[in-house]
Protein backbone atom coordinates (compact mmCIF):
# COMPACT_ATOMS: atom_id res chain seq x y z
CA UNK A 1 0.00 0.00 0.00
CA UNK A 2 1.90 3.06 -0.84
CA UNK A 3 1.09 6.63 0.54
CA UNK A 4 -1.68 7.94 -2.14
CA UNK A 5 -4.14 5.12 -1.42
CA UNK A 6 -3.56 5.46 2.81
CA UNK A 7 -4.40 8.98 2.19
CA UNK A 8 -7.45 8.13 0.21
CA UNK A 9 -8.70 5.41 2.67
CA UNK A 10 -7.96 8.17 5.70
CA UNK A 11 -10.18 10.67 4.29
CA UNK A 12 -13.46 11.31 5.72
CA UNK A 13 -16.23 10.58 3.19
CA UNK A 14 -18.97 12.30 3.05
CA UNK A 15 -21.22 10.25 4.91
CA UNK A 16 -18.53 10.56 8.12
CA UNK A 17 -18.48 14.34 8.02
CA UNK A 18 -22.56 14.79 8.36
CA UNK A 19 -22.29 11.55 10.65
CA UNK A 20 -19.58 14.30 12.92
CA UNK A 21 -22.16 16.95 12.46
CA UNK A 22 -24.76 15.22 13.91
CA UNK A 23 -23.23 14.33 16.79
CA UNK A 24 -22.06 17.81 17.42
CA UNK A 25 -25.50 19.04 17.13
CA UNK A 26 -26.73 16.78 19.14
CA UNK A 27 -24.25 16.89 22.22
CA UNK A 28 -25.17 20.77 21.86
CA UNK A 29 -28.86 20.25 22.71
CA UNK A 30 -27.93 17.44 25.15
CA UNK A 31 -26.29 20.19 26.82
CA UNK A 32 -28.50 22.84 26.39
CA UNK A 33 -31.04 20.40 28.09
CA UNK A 34 -28.48 19.71 31.28
CA UNK A 35 -27.12 23.36 31.47
CA UNK A 36 -30.19 25.16 31.16
CA UNK A 37 -32.04 24.29 34.75
CA UNK A 38 -28.08 24.37 36.75
CA UNK A 39 -27.84 27.88 35.29
CA UNK A 40 -31.24 29.28 34.81
CA UNK A 41 -33.46 28.07 37.95
CA UNK A 42 -36.71 29.31 36.76
CA UNK A 43 -39.79 26.70 37.47
CA UNK A 44 -41.18 25.71 34.35
CA UNK A 45 -45.19 26.11 36.06
CA UNK A 46 -44.26 29.32 37.52
CA UNK A 47 -46.06 32.29 36.32
CA UNK A 48 -44.93 35.62 35.46
CA UNK A 49 -48.11 37.59 34.60
CA UNK A 50 -46.50 41.20 33.69
CA UNK A 51 -44.41 38.85 31.07
CA UNK A 52 -47.40 37.02 29.00
CA UNK A 53 -45.96 36.41 24.94
CA UNK A 54 -43.47 38.08 25.69
CA UNK A 55 -40.35 38.37 23.38
CA UNK A 56 -37.13 37.98 24.38
CA UNK A 57 -36.11 39.97 27.37
CA UNK A 58 -33.93 40.35 30.53
CA UNK A 59 -36.08 38.72 32.50
CA UNK A 60 -36.85 35.62 30.06
CA UNK A 61 -34.30 34.98 27.66
CA UNK A 62 -36.65 33.08 25.13
CA UNK A 63 -40.03 34.99 26.08
CA UNK A 64 -42.64 33.48 27.86
CA UNK A 65 -45.92 31.74 26.62
CA UNK A 66 -49.23 32.61 27.15
CA UNK A 67 -49.18 31.55 30.51
CA UNK A 68 -46.47 34.09 30.68
CA UNK A 69 -44.26 30.61 31.75
CA UNK A 70 -40.46 30.88 30.95
CA UNK A 71 -40.12 29.59 27.56
CA UNK A 72 -36.16 28.60 28.32
CA UNK A 73 -36.79 26.57 31.23
CA UNK A 74 -40.04 25.08 29.36
CA UNK A 75 -37.63 24.50 26.05
CA UNK A 76 -35.00 22.85 28.07
CA UNK A 77 -37.41 20.57 30.02
CA UNK A 78 -39.32 19.80 26.60
CA UNK A 79 -35.89 18.59 25.49
CA UNK A 80 -34.89 16.53 28.58
CA UNK A 81 -38.17 14.74 28.57
CA UNK A 82 -37.91 13.64 24.81
CA UNK A 83 -34.23 13.09 24.76
CA UNK A 84 -34.46 11.01 27.48
CA UNK A 85 -37.44 9.12 26.87
CA UNK A 86 -36.04 8.49 24.07
CA UNK A 87 -32.96 7.14 24.70
CA UNK A 88 -34.36 4.90 27.41
CA UNK A 89 -36.72 3.19 25.48
CA UNK A 90 -34.01 2.96 22.35
CA UNK A 91 -31.83 1.15 25.28
CA UNK A 92 -34.99 -1.10 26.58
CA UNK A 93 -35.33 -2.16 23.18
CA UNK A 94 -31.91 -2.93 22.17
CA UNK A 95 -31.34 -5.78 24.25
CA UNK A 96 -34.16 -8.06 23.85
CA UNK A 97 -33.92 -6.47 19.89
CA UNK A 98 -30.50 -8.12 19.54
CA UNK A 99 -30.65 -10.85 21.91
CA UNK A 100 -33.58 -12.39 20.00
CA UNK A 101 -32.25 -11.40 16.75
CA UNK A 102 -28.65 -13.63 17.91
CA UNK A 103 -30.85 -16.22 18.87
CA UNK A 104 -33.24 -17.02 16.21
CA UNK A 105 -30.00 -17.02 14.01
CA UNK A 106 -28.39 -19.20 15.84
CA UNK A 107 -31.27 -21.54 16.79
CA UNK A 108 -32.91 -21.25 13.31
CA UNK A 109 -35.71 -24.02 13.01
CA UNK A 110 -38.92 -23.23 15.00
CA UNK A 111 -37.93 -20.85 17.30
CA UNK A 112 -36.59 -18.83 14.30
CA UNK A 113 -39.77 -19.20 12.60
CA UNK A 114 -41.55 -18.30 15.87
CA UNK A 115 -39.74 -15.45 16.59
CA UNK A 116 -40.45 -14.05 13.30
CA UNK A 117 -43.97 -15.02 13.37
CA UNK A 118 -43.76 -12.52 16.67
CA UNK A 119 -42.35 -9.70 14.80
CA UNK A 120 -44.40 -9.58 11.84
CA UNK A 121 -47.62 -9.80 13.97
CA UNK A 122 -46.08 -6.52 15.84
CA UNK A 123 -45.05 -4.80 12.25
CA UNK A 124 -48.66 -5.27 10.80
CA UNK A 125 -49.68 -2.55 13.10
CA UNK A 126 -47.73 0.93 12.37
CA UNK A 127 -46.13 2.10 15.25
CA UNK A 128 -48.05 5.47 16.12
CA UNK A 129 -51.18 3.31 16.15
CA UNK A 130 -49.93 0.56 18.69
CA UNK A 131 -48.49 3.03 20.85
CA UNK A 132 -51.45 5.36 20.62
CA UNK A 133 -54.44 2.65 21.95
CA UNK A 134 -51.52 1.82 24.99
CA UNK A 135 -51.52 5.00 25.58
CA UNK A 136 -55.48 4.92 25.21
CA UNK A 137 -55.81 1.94 27.86
CA UNK A 138 -52.81 3.66 30.54
CA UNK A 139 -54.03 7.58 29.96
CA UNK A 140 -51.51 10.02 30.87
CA UNK A 141 -49.27 7.11 32.51
CA UNK A 142 -45.47 8.17 31.50
CA UNK A 143 -44.12 4.39 32.01
CA UNK A 144 -47.04 3.15 29.43
CA UNK A 145 -45.66 5.78 26.71
CA UNK A 146 -42.22 4.40 26.99
CA UNK A 147 -43.26 0.63 27.29
CA UNK A 148 -45.25 0.87 24.17
CA UNK A 149 -42.47 3.25 22.49
CA UNK A 150 -39.86 0.62 23.49
CA UNK A 151 -42.01 -2.14 22.19
CA UNK A 152 -42.33 -0.59 18.45
CA UNK A 153 -38.46 0.04 18.54
CA UNK A 154 -37.43 -3.62 19.05
CA UNK A 155 -38.41 -5.22 16.23
CA UNK A 156 -36.23 -3.32 13.79
CA UNK A 157 -33.45 -4.68 16.29
CA UNK A 158 -34.58 -7.83 15.60
CA UNK A 159 -34.80 -7.86 12.04
CA UNK A 160 -31.43 -6.54 11.52
CA UNK A 161 -29.47 -8.56 14.20
CA UNK A 162 -31.43 -11.77 12.85
CA UNK A 163 -30.82 -11.03 8.90
CA UNK A 164 -27.03 -9.88 9.75
CA UNK A 165 -26.08 -12.91 12.41
CA UNK A 166 -27.51 -15.14 9.46
CA UNK A 167 -25.08 -14.29 7.38
CA UNK A 168 -22.37 -13.80 9.57
CA UNK A 169 -22.82 -17.42 11.41
CA UNK A 170 -23.45 -19.21 8.02
CA UNK A 171 -19.58 -17.89 6.97
CA UNK A 172 -16.52 -19.78 6.31
CA UNK A 173 -14.59 -17.93 9.17
CA UNK A 174 -17.25 -18.63 11.96
CA UNK A 175 -17.46 -22.29 10.52
CA UNK A 176 -13.46 -22.21 11.23
CA UNK A 177 -13.77 -20.89 14.83
CA UNK A 178 -16.05 -23.65 15.26
CA UNK A 179 -13.96 -26.31 14.06
CA UNK A 180 -11.56 -24.84 16.32
CA UNK A 181 -13.48 -25.62 19.56
CA UNK A 182 -14.16 -21.74 20.17
CA UNK A 183 -17.23 -21.46 22.24
CA UNK A 184 -20.65 -19.33 21.66
CA UNK A 185 -19.20 -16.01 23.08
CA UNK A 186 -15.98 -16.07 21.40
CA UNK A 187 -17.88 -16.37 18.24
CA UNK A 188 -20.25 -13.41 19.34
CA UNK A 189 -17.26 -11.06 20.33
CA UNK A 190 -15.22 -11.78 17.42
CA UNK A 191 -17.44 -12.45 15.01
CA UNK A 192 -20.76 -10.84 15.23
CA UNK A 193 -20.49 -8.01 17.41
CA UNK A 194 -18.02 -6.28 15.27
CA UNK A 195 -20.49 -6.74 12.23
CA UNK A 196 -23.50 -5.54 14.15
CA UNK A 197 -22.00 -2.41 16.16
CA UNK A 198 -22.15 0.00 13.51
CA UNK A 199 -25.55 -1.14 12.11
CA UNK A 200 -26.87 -0.98 15.89
CA UNK A 201 -25.66 2.71 16.23
CA UNK A 202 -27.57 3.52 12.89
CA UNK A 203 -31.00 1.76 14.16
CA UNK A 204 -30.65 3.57 17.13
CA UNK A 205 -30.76 6.88 15.77
CA UNK A 206 -33.41 6.44 13.36
CA UNK A 207 -35.50 4.94 16.51
CA UNK A 208 -34.70 7.76 18.83
CA UNK A 209 -35.55 9.91 15.69
CA UNK A 210 -38.93 8.23 15.53
CA UNK A 211 -39.88 8.15 19.53
CA UNK A 212 -39.23 11.68 19.87
CA UNK A 213 -41.70 12.24 17.13
CA UNK A 214 -44.06 9.71 18.29
CA UNK A 215 -44.06 11.26 21.34
CA UNK A 216 -44.15 14.76 20.13
CA UNK A 217 -47.38 13.51 17.67
CA UNK A 218 -49.24 12.28 20.85
CA UNK A 219 -48.49 15.13 22.49
CA UNK A 220 -49.69 17.56 19.71
CA UNK A 221 -52.86 15.23 19.52
CA UNK A 222 -53.80 15.64 23.14
CA UNK A 223 -53.49 12.09 23.86
CA UNK A 224 -49.97 11.98 24.92
CA UNK A 225 -48.21 13.64 28.08
CA UNK A 226 -50.32 16.30 29.74
CA UNK A 227 -50.54 19.73 30.66
CA UNK A 228 -48.28 21.61 32.66
CA UNK A 229 -45.75 18.89 31.80
CA UNK A 230 -43.47 21.08 29.31
CA UNK A 231 -43.71 18.59 26.03
CA UNK A 232 -42.70 19.90 21.97
CA UNK A 233 -45.56 18.56 20.88
CA UNK A 234 -48.18 19.81 23.39
CA UNK A 235 -46.03 23.24 23.50
CA UNK A 236 -47.09 23.58 19.41
CA UNK A 237 -50.56 22.88 20.57
CA UNK A 238 -50.67 24.92 23.12
CA UNK A 239 -48.76 27.76 21.31
CA UNK A 240 -50.77 27.48 18.18
CA UNK A 241 -53.58 29.90 18.68
CA UNK A 242 -51.08 32.80 19.62
CA UNK A 243 -49.13 32.66 16.43
CA UNK A 244 -50.36 36.54 15.18
CA UNK A 245 -49.79 37.81 19.13
CA UNK A 246 -45.83 35.74 19.36
CA UNK A 247 -44.47 33.94 15.97
CA UNK A 248 -41.10 33.65 17.69
CA UNK A 249 -42.69 31.99 20.92
CA UNK A 250 -43.95 29.18 18.69
CA UNK A 251 -41.01 28.93 16.54
CA UNK A 252 -38.53 28.05 19.41
CA UNK A 253 -40.50 24.57 19.57
CA UNK A 254 -40.91 24.03 16.17
CA UNK A 255 -36.75 24.80 15.66
CA UNK A 256 -35.83 22.67 18.82
CA UNK A 257 -37.75 19.41 17.46
CA UNK A 258 -36.21 20.16 13.98
CA UNK A 259 -33.22 20.37 15.50
CA UNK A 260 -33.17 17.00 17.72
CA UNK A 261 -34.60 15.03 14.81
CA UNK A 262 -31.85 16.43 12.34
CA UNK A 263 -29.21 15.89 14.30
CA UNK A 264 -30.38 12.13 14.83
CA UNK A 265 -30.74 11.97 11.02
CA UNK A 266 -27.41 12.92 10.24
CA UNK A 267 -25.88 10.68 13.14
CA UNK A 268 -27.86 7.27 11.36
CA UNK A 269 -26.05 8.60 8.20
CA UNK A 270 -27.47 7.79 4.28
CA UNK A 271 -27.93 4.29 5.15
CA UNK A 272 -32.01 3.98 5.26
CA UNK A 273 -34.03 6.56 3.09
CA UNK B 1 -48.33 -14.42 -5.87
CA UNK B 2 -50.60 -16.91 -3.85
CA UNK B 3 -48.07 -16.81 -1.02
CA UNK B 4 -48.05 -13.74 -0.74
CA UNK B 5 -51.23 -12.69 -0.65
CA UNK B 6 -51.96 -15.82 1.90
CA UNK B 7 -48.87 -13.85 3.97
CA UNK B 8 -51.07 -10.55 3.45
CA UNK B 9 -54.17 -12.43 5.07
CA UNK B 10 -52.43 -13.65 7.54
CA UNK B 11 -50.79 -10.20 8.46
CA UNK B 12 -54.75 -8.88 8.08
CA UNK B 13 -55.64 -11.38 10.79
CA UNK B 14 -52.73 -10.40 13.23
CA UNK B 15 -54.15 -6.95 13.07
CA UNK B 16 -57.58 -8.10 14.20
CA UNK B 17 -56.11 -10.19 17.01
CA UNK B 18 -53.66 -7.25 18.06
CA UNK B 19 -57.09 -4.58 17.87
CA UNK B 20 -59.07 -7.24 19.26
CA UNK B 21 -56.85 -7.67 22.55
CA UNK B 22 -55.72 -4.06 22.74
CA UNK B 23 -59.21 -2.93 23.30
CA UNK B 24 -60.76 -5.78 25.25
CA UNK B 25 -57.70 -4.75 27.98
CA UNK B 26 -58.69 -1.57 27.30
CA UNK B 27 -62.53 -2.33 28.17
CA UNK B 28 -61.95 -4.43 31.17
CA UNK B 29 -59.20 -1.48 33.12
CA UNK B 30 -62.30 1.06 32.80
CA UNK B 31 -63.24 2.21 36.07
CA UNK B 32 -66.56 1.46 37.22
CA UNK B 33 -69.44 -1.58 36.41
CA UNK B 34 -69.21 -2.46 32.43
CA UNK B 35 -72.66 -3.49 33.07
CA UNK B 36 -74.06 0.09 34.27
CA UNK B 37 -71.72 1.66 32.08
CA UNK B 38 -73.41 -0.37 29.10
CA UNK B 39 -77.19 -0.34 30.43
CA UNK B 40 -76.44 3.87 30.71
CA UNK B 41 -74.96 3.93 27.31
CA UNK B 42 -78.38 2.03 26.38
CA UNK B 43 -81.03 3.38 27.96
CA UNK B 44 -79.84 7.31 29.32
CA UNK B 45 -78.05 7.54 32.40
CA UNK B 46 -81.87 8.48 34.44
CA UNK B 47 -82.55 4.73 33.60
CA UNK B 48 -80.54 3.09 34.96
CA UNK B 49 -81.78 0.58 37.75
CA UNK B 50 -79.85 -2.85 39.20
CA UNK B 51 -82.60 -5.14 37.61
CA UNK B 52 -81.42 -3.06 34.01
CA UNK B 53 -78.00 -3.36 34.43
CA UNK B 54 -78.17 -7.43 35.92
CA UNK B 55 -80.09 -7.52 32.58
CA UNK B 56 -76.87 -6.18 30.25
CA UNK B 57 -74.84 -8.71 32.66
CA UNK B 58 -77.05 -11.53 31.75
CA UNK B 59 -77.11 -10.86 28.51
CA UNK B 60 -73.51 -9.68 27.95
CA UNK B 61 -71.81 -12.53 29.57
CA UNK B 62 -70.37 -9.57 31.73
CA UNK B 63 -70.67 -12.68 34.66
CA UNK B 64 -68.43 -14.85 32.91
CA UNK B 65 -64.91 -15.23 33.44
CA UNK B 66 -62.41 -13.01 31.13
CA UNK B 67 -61.54 -16.02 29.09
CA UNK B 68 -65.01 -16.59 27.79
CA UNK B 69 -65.16 -12.82 27.42
CA UNK B 70 -62.34 -12.22 25.66
CA UNK B 71 -63.34 -15.19 23.43
CA UNK B 72 -66.63 -13.72 22.89
CA UNK B 73 -65.53 -10.51 22.02
CA UNK B 74 -62.73 -11.89 19.40
CA UNK B 75 -66.34 -13.74 18.03
CA UNK B 76 -68.05 -10.46 17.66
CA UNK B 77 -65.39 -9.10 16.01
CA UNK B 78 -64.62 -11.70 13.68
CA UNK B 79 -68.23 -11.50 12.49
CA UNK B 80 -67.64 -8.35 11.95
CA UNK B 81 -70.13 -6.80 14.80
CA UNK B 82 -68.49 -4.17 16.22
CA UNK B 83 -71.24 -2.88 18.45
CA UNK B 84 -72.76 0.85 18.86
CA UNK B 85 -70.82 3.85 19.93
CA UNK B 86 -70.95 4.42 23.54
CA UNK B 87 -71.40 8.35 22.68
CA UNK B 88 -73.32 8.80 19.91
CA UNK B 89 -75.37 5.19 19.85
CA UNK B 90 -74.86 4.71 16.50
CA UNK B 91 -73.38 1.33 14.71
CA UNK B 92 -69.54 1.73 14.72
CA UNK B 93 -69.91 0.04 11.21
CA UNK B 94 -71.70 3.05 9.45
CA UNK B 95 -69.36 5.57 11.19
CA UNK B 96 -66.20 3.68 10.09
CA UNK B 97 -67.25 3.18 6.70
CA UNK B 98 -68.18 6.50 6.33
CA UNK B 99 -64.80 8.00 8.22
CA UNK B 100 -62.78 4.89 5.83
CA UNK B 101 -64.09 6.97 2.66
CA UNK B 102 -62.89 10.21 3.38
CA UNK B 103 -59.65 9.02 4.88
CA UNK B 104 -59.09 7.04 1.77
CA UNK B 105 -59.76 10.22 -0.49
CA UNK B 106 -57.34 11.86 1.73
CA UNK B 107 -54.29 8.88 1.20
CA UNK B 108 -54.53 8.61 -2.31
CA UNK B 109 -54.45 12.04 -3.16
CA UNK B 110 -51.63 12.32 -0.94
CA UNK B 111 -49.62 9.37 -3.01
CA UNK B 112 -51.08 10.66 -6.24
CA UNK B 113 -49.50 14.28 -5.14
CA UNK B 114 -46.03 13.34 -4.02
CA UNK B 115 -45.94 11.16 -7.25
CA UNK B 116 -46.47 13.84 -9.37
CA UNK B 117 -43.29 15.78 -6.76
CA UNK B 118 -40.87 13.42 -5.65
CA UNK B 119 -40.21 11.07 -8.92
CA UNK B 120 -39.77 13.61 -11.28
CA UNK B 121 -37.29 15.76 -9.27
CA UNK B 122 -35.67 12.97 -8.11
CA UNK B 123 -35.15 11.56 -11.71
CA UNK B 124 -33.63 15.18 -13.01
CA UNK B 125 -30.91 15.44 -9.95
CA UNK B 126 -30.06 11.46 -10.89
CA UNK B 127 -29.34 12.35 -14.85
CA UNK B 128 -27.07 14.73 -13.50
CA UNK B 129 -25.58 13.60 -10.00
CA UNK B 130 -23.51 16.71 -8.29
CA UNK B 131 -24.93 19.70 -9.99
CA UNK B 132 -26.19 22.68 -7.88
CA UNK B 133 -29.52 20.77 -8.60
CA UNK B 134 -28.94 17.55 -6.95
CA UNK B 135 -27.64 19.10 -3.63
CA UNK B 136 -29.97 21.76 -3.26
CA UNK B 137 -32.61 18.86 -3.90
CA UNK B 138 -30.45 16.96 -1.52
CA UNK B 139 -30.65 20.00 1.37
CA UNK B 140 -34.33 20.21 0.85
CA UNK B 141 -35.20 16.38 0.89
CA UNK B 142 -33.38 16.17 4.30
CA UNK B 143 -34.86 19.24 5.88
CA UNK B 144 -38.39 18.12 4.98
CA UNK B 145 -37.50 14.38 6.40
CA UNK B 146 -36.08 15.76 9.78
CA UNK B 147 -39.90 17.75 10.06
CA UNK B 148 -42.80 15.99 11.54
CA UNK B 149 -46.02 15.97 9.74
CA UNK B 150 -47.84 18.13 12.63
CA UNK B 151 -45.06 20.43 12.46
CA UNK B 152 -45.22 20.48 8.70
CA UNK B 153 -48.77 21.25 8.95
CA UNK B 154 -48.56 23.87 11.09
CA UNK B 155 -45.76 25.80 9.44
CA UNK B 156 -48.01 25.46 6.30
CA UNK B 157 -50.93 26.66 8.15
CA UNK B 158 -49.40 29.40 9.61
CA UNK B 159 -48.17 30.50 5.56
CA UNK B 160 -50.87 29.37 3.45
CA UNK B 161 -53.62 29.85 5.75
CA UNK B 162 -52.74 32.61 7.98
CA UNK B 163 -50.29 34.95 6.07
CA UNK B 164 -51.51 34.44 2.74
CA UNK B 165 -55.21 33.38 3.44
CA UNK B 166 -55.04 31.15 0.39
CA UNK B 167 -57.21 28.56 1.90
CA UNK B 168 -59.01 27.29 4.87
CA UNK B 169 -57.46 25.80 7.92
CA UNK B 170 -59.14 23.39 8.22
CA UNK B 171 -62.49 22.05 7.59
CA UNK B 172 -63.83 19.25 4.88
CA UNK B 173 -66.14 19.79 1.89
CA UNK B 174 -64.52 21.78 -0.97
CA UNK B 175 -61.44 21.14 -2.73
CA UNK B 176 -59.72 24.48 -1.41
CA UNK B 177 -60.08 22.43 2.10
CA UNK B 178 -57.81 19.30 0.75
CA UNK B 179 -55.09 21.16 -0.55
CA UNK B 180 -53.39 21.30 2.85
CA UNK B 181 -53.65 18.25 4.38
CA UNK B 182 -53.20 16.80 1.33
CA UNK B 183 -49.68 18.86 0.89
CA UNK B 184 -48.73 18.21 4.63
CA UNK B 185 -48.48 14.34 3.77
CA UNK B 186 -47.42 14.30 -0.41
CA UNK B 187 -43.96 16.89 0.62
CA UNK B 188 -43.14 14.09 3.32
CA UNK B 189 -43.65 11.42 1.14
CA UNK B 190 -42.06 13.24 -2.50
CA UNK B 191 -39.11 13.86 0.16
CA UNK B 192 -38.22 10.09 0.32
CA UNK B 193 -39.47 9.13 -3.03
CA UNK B 194 -37.01 11.84 -4.75
CA UNK B 195 -34.67 10.24 -2.98
CA UNK B 196 -35.41 7.15 -3.77
CA UNK B 197 -35.61 7.70 -7.52
CA UNK B 198 -32.39 9.71 -7.50
CA UNK B 199 -30.45 6.68 -6.41
CA UNK B 200 -32.48 4.65 -8.79
CA UNK B 201 -31.64 6.55 -11.78
CA UNK B 202 -28.01 6.55 -11.18
CA UNK B 203 -28.00 3.11 -10.79
CA UNK B 204 -29.90 2.69 -13.65
CA UNK B 205 -27.84 5.55 -16.29
CA UNK B 206 -24.87 3.79 -15.25
CA UNK B 207 -26.10 0.14 -16.50
CA UNK B 208 -24.76 -1.93 -19.41
CA UNK B 209 -28.26 -1.81 -20.75
CA UNK B 210 -28.47 1.50 -20.59
CA UNK B 211 -25.10 2.33 -22.11
CA UNK B 212 -25.97 -0.34 -24.93
CA UNK B 213 -29.35 1.67 -25.60
CA UNK B 214 -27.12 4.78 -26.17
CA UNK B 215 -24.43 2.96 -28.50
CA UNK B 216 -27.28 1.63 -30.24
CA UNK B 217 -28.43 4.77 -30.92
CA UNK B 218 -31.74 5.70 -29.66
CA UNK B 219 -32.79 9.20 -28.61
CA UNK B 220 -31.90 10.17 -24.88
CA UNK B 221 -35.63 10.42 -24.95
CA UNK B 222 -36.75 6.73 -25.88
CA UNK B 223 -33.79 5.49 -24.20
CA UNK B 224 -35.32 7.07 -21.12
CA UNK B 225 -39.36 5.62 -21.76
CA UNK B 226 -37.80 3.10 -23.17
CA UNK B 227 -35.48 1.34 -20.59
CA UNK B 228 -35.30 3.99 -17.39
CA UNK B 229 -38.83 4.38 -16.18
CA UNK B 230 -39.91 0.62 -15.70
CA UNK B 231 -36.42 -0.15 -13.90
CA UNK B 232 -36.77 3.06 -12.11
CA UNK B 233 -40.35 2.65 -10.99
CA UNK B 234 -39.95 -0.72 -9.20
CA UNK B 235 -37.56 0.88 -6.21
CA UNK B 236 -39.81 3.88 -6.39
CA UNK B 237 -42.83 1.72 -5.94
CA UNK B 238 -41.25 -0.91 -3.30
CA UNK B 239 -40.42 1.60 -1.21
CA UNK B 240 -43.48 2.99 -1.14
CA UNK B 241 -44.68 0.12 0.98
CA UNK B 242 -42.32 1.28 3.35
CA UNK B 243 -43.39 4.51 3.47
CA UNK B 244 -46.85 3.16 4.20
CA UNK B 245 -45.88 3.09 8.20
CA UNK B 246 -45.26 6.37 7.60
CA UNK B 247 -48.44 7.91 5.60
CA UNK B 248 -51.12 6.11 7.96
CA UNK B 249 -49.36 7.51 11.01
CA UNK B 250 -49.33 10.91 9.51
CA UNK B 251 -53.34 10.39 8.66
CA UNK B 252 -53.97 10.07 12.21
CA UNK B 253 -51.85 13.23 13.02
CA UNK B 254 -53.20 15.42 9.71
CA UNK B 255 -56.38 14.86 10.15
CA UNK B 256 -56.82 15.52 13.80
CA UNK B 257 -54.89 19.19 13.28
CA UNK B 258 -57.13 19.98 10.11
CA UNK B 259 -60.51 18.93 11.65
CA UNK B 260 -60.72 16.29 8.52
CA UNK B 261 -63.20 13.93 9.49
CA UNK B 262 -61.45 10.53 9.01
CA UNK B 263 -60.32 7.64 10.62
CA UNK B 264 -57.57 9.27 12.33
CA UNK B 265 -59.23 12.07 13.32
CA UNK B 266 -62.23 9.13 14.76
CA UNK B 267 -59.76 6.75 16.64
CA UNK B 268 -58.36 10.28 18.27
CA UNK B 269 -61.71 10.92 19.72
CA UNK B 270 -62.72 7.77 20.66
CA UNK B 271 -59.51 7.71 22.52
CA UNK B 272 -60.44 10.81 23.97
CA UNK B 273 -64.35 10.24 24.98
CA UNK B 274 -62.90 6.43 25.92
CA UNK B 275 -65.30 5.21 23.77
CA UNK B 276 -64.29 1.85 23.33
CA UNK B 277 -66.09 0.30 20.28
CA UNK B 278 -65.49 3.30 18.70
CA UNK B 279 -61.22 2.92 19.08
CA UNK B 280 -62.16 -0.75 18.09
CA UNK B 281 -63.34 0.09 14.81
CA UNK B 282 -61.31 2.83 13.91
CA UNK B 283 -58.08 1.20 14.62
CA UNK B 284 -58.81 -2.11 13.33
CA UNK B 285 -60.12 0.06 10.23
CA UNK B 286 -56.57 1.50 10.32
CA UNK B 287 -55.11 -1.47 10.49
CA UNK B 288 -56.75 -3.17 7.74
CA UNK B 289 -56.50 -0.44 5.58
CA UNK B 290 -52.05 -0.36 6.42
CA UNK B 291 -52.18 -4.20 5.18
CA UNK B 292 -54.55 -3.67 2.24
CA UNK B 293 -52.38 -0.31 1.05
CA UNK B 294 -49.55 -2.87 1.62
CA UNK B 295 -51.10 -5.76 -1.21
CA UNK B 296 -51.62 -2.98 -3.92
CA UNK B 297 -48.33 -2.33 -3.66
CA UNK B 298 -47.45 -5.65 -3.81
CA UNK B 299 -49.63 -5.90 -6.96
CA UNK B 300 -47.98 -3.06 -8.40
CA UNK B 301 -44.65 -4.22 -8.25
CA UNK B 302 -45.96 -7.61 -9.59
CA UNK B 303 -47.05 -5.86 -12.10
CA UNK B 304 -43.82 -3.56 -12.98
CA UNK B 305 -41.45 -6.38 -12.77
CA UNK B 306 -42.25 -9.16 -14.21
CA UNK B 307 -39.35 -10.79 -13.17
CA UNK B 308 -40.48 -11.73 -9.76
CA UNK B 309 -43.72 -13.85 -11.11
CA UNK B 310 -42.00 -16.96 -11.51
CA UNK B 311 -40.52 -17.58 -7.91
Amino acid sequence: MNLETVAVNTAPPAQVTSRLWGIGLFLLLVLFAIAVPLLWQVDIAKQDYTAILSGPAEAHPLGTDHLGRDMLARLAAAVRLSLGLALVSVMTAAVPGVLLGVVAAWKGGAVDKLLGLLSEMFLALPGLLLVLLIVAIFPGSFLALYGAVSLVLWIEYFRMTRALSRTVLASPAVSASRLLGFGPLYIIRRHLWPELSPVLMTIAAFGAASAIMAIAALGFISVGVRPPTAELGLMITELLPYYAEAPIVIALPILVILLIILSLMLIAGGRKR
Amino acid sequence: MTRLLAFRFLQAVMVALLVGALTFLLMSLLPGDAAYRIAAGRYGYDMVSTAAAEAVRAELGLDQPVIWRFLAWIGDLATLDLGHSLVSGKPVMEAVAHELGSSIRLAIGAVALSFVMGPPLGVMAGLRPGSVFDRCLLLLTTVTRAVPHFVLGVVLVIVFAVSLGLVPSAGHGTLAHTVLPTLTLALGLAAVSSRVARDATIDVAASAYYGFGRLKGLSSFSLFTRHGLRNIGVPVVTYLGVQLVYLIEGVVVVETLFAWPGIGHGLVHAIVQRDVPMVQGTALAMGLMFVVLNTLVDLANHWIDPRGRKV
